[in-house]
């Protein structure tokens, strides 16, 4: 890891200052990926800015019937919230399905979608439930949010505050995990809302994506069944070692069907 | 370099690091606590567990700035007055390591799952030791440890009641 220098600000108004005296700070939540990366040597940041000490990007609350969830609650605090399990439990199954218990109290909300890796689960949570990512300077729709492989609507100096949630009217989470690291090979995120069914793909291609034919079907017949006649496809979809596109593109379907099934 | 200030096992430590050290570096050469092993350096293993104001993390994966003013555990801190942590007797009585190397970072995680739920199943021991690997593969007598464990434990509260 190369050196850097390390400030643990109180308040997001120092954050800001600290972004904008030095050009090539970073910002450090969980840090169970970015350290990694440092460890690597893939980044060389001149400052880490660890955002654990600033009490207002903490915690989880009730707003407008939805959730509100601070950017730097951990994966453990979302999983054994009595609120989110109340309110949204698709979302609390969706974050004790992240990593392992030790990446998850460490490991938060903000941190991930920030860095926006493409197996992530928290993406197809916000797109799949229609979120608003709250920043330091304004409020932007999931589907906005999330831009591209690794890439976000994020500026260089806009911190990630909260996201809030609203609560659908069912919702499930169903994931095939790769076997050591338990990132999803594909994740399917469903929701019924009163606004239509949202079905939000994770892993399965470079950024989080809605299927519109599996929405389209589902709008019409919420059961595993309606599913049966429509095909993904496969192009753009991702294809390594784990599986090719195809394979892929046949999970999309199954994980779906498995995500309205437990949506109940 | 930055001063880090912790407690250590119930005794405050602290001592000058750079930035860019590891927690599991300032335990272990720092302050000598060899008891926390580095696997594979790269979040997977959990050997490196240890408890940050009671969570269990990799150590390995955080700095150990991060840890300024926390409450630190690490497995040297399990035994009281020279007897055995349950987790740790039970280890012992049922062969729950072969090598040993995994075995402070298994026991530093179920410790947790322990204090979460005191009556697991044998599934939720494997689905929470998950972050956990053992290169000897002993994992059938890691997990009927940690249910020894938690059966004692269970056994040790009633007995206070």
């Amino acid at each position: 890891m190369y050196n850097f220098t390390y400030h643990r600000p109180r308040t997001l108004a120092e954050v800001a200052q600290l972004l904008s005296a030095n050009e090539d700070a970073k910002l450090l939540a969980g840090g169970q990926t970015f350290i990694p990366t440092l460890k690597q040597r893939l980044a060389q940041p001149s400052d880490l800015v660890d955002l654990s000490g600033i009490a207002e990007l903490k915690g989880i609350r009730e707003e407008g019937g939805g959730l509100t969830i601070g950017a730097t609650t951990t994966h453990a605090e979302v999983a054994g919230s009595e609120l989110v399990r109340r309110l949204l439990p698709a979302l609390a199954d969706l974050a004790e399905s992240i990593g392992d218990p030790q990446v998850r109290n460490l490991g938060t909300l903000g941190g991930s979608i920030s860095n926006n890796d493409p197996a992530a689960d928290y993406p197809a949570g916000l797109v799949g439930l229609g979120a608003t990512v709250r920043t330091s300077k304004r409020e932007i729709g999931a589907e906005d949010f999330f831009t591209g492989m690794f890439e976000t609507a994020l500026e260089e100096d806009e911190i990630v505050t909260a996201v809030h949630f609203p609560k659908p009217e069912k919702a499930a989470y169903a994931k095939f995990p790769n076997p050591a690291s338990r990132y999803a090979i594909v994740g399917v995120f469903v929701a019924r809302t009163g606004g239509g069914v949202r079905v939000a793909v994770t892993g399965a291609a470079p950024c989080v994506f809605r299927a519109t034919e599996l929405e389209n079907a589902l709008a019409a017949d919420f059961s595993p069944a309606a599913l049966d006649g429509v095909s993904v496809p496969a192009d753009g979809l991702n294809e390594d070692i784990h599986a090719s596109a195809e394979y892929r593109a046949h999970l999309v379907k199954v994980m779906a069907k498995r995500a309205v099934a437990a949506a109940g | 370099m930055p001063t880090v200030t912790m407690t250590v096992n119930g005794k405050q430590v602290s001592g000058e690091v750079e930035p860019r050290t590891l927690l599991v570096e300032f335990l272990r050469e720092g302050l000598g606590l060899t008891g926390t092993h580095v696997g594979c350096d790269t979040s997977q293993c959990g050997c490196c567990v240890v408890h940050v104001d009671g969570r269990s993390v990799k150590a390995c994966t955080m700095l150990a700035v991060q840890a300024e003013g926390a409450e630190v555990t690490t497995i040297e801190g399990l035994a009281a007055d020279g007897s055995l942590h349950p987790l740790q007797q039970a280890f012992h009585e049922n062969h729950g390591l072969q090598c040993g190397f995994c075995t402070p970072g298994m026991i530093m995680s179920s410790l947790e799952l322990l204090q979460r739920n005191p009556d697991p199943s044998e599934a939720e021991v494997r689905e929470w030791l998950e972050g956990n690997l053992c290169r000897c593969t002993g994992y059938h007598n890691i997990v009927k440890s940690v249910l020894a464990a938690a059966a004692a434990m269970r056994g040790a509260a009633r007995a206070a009641e």
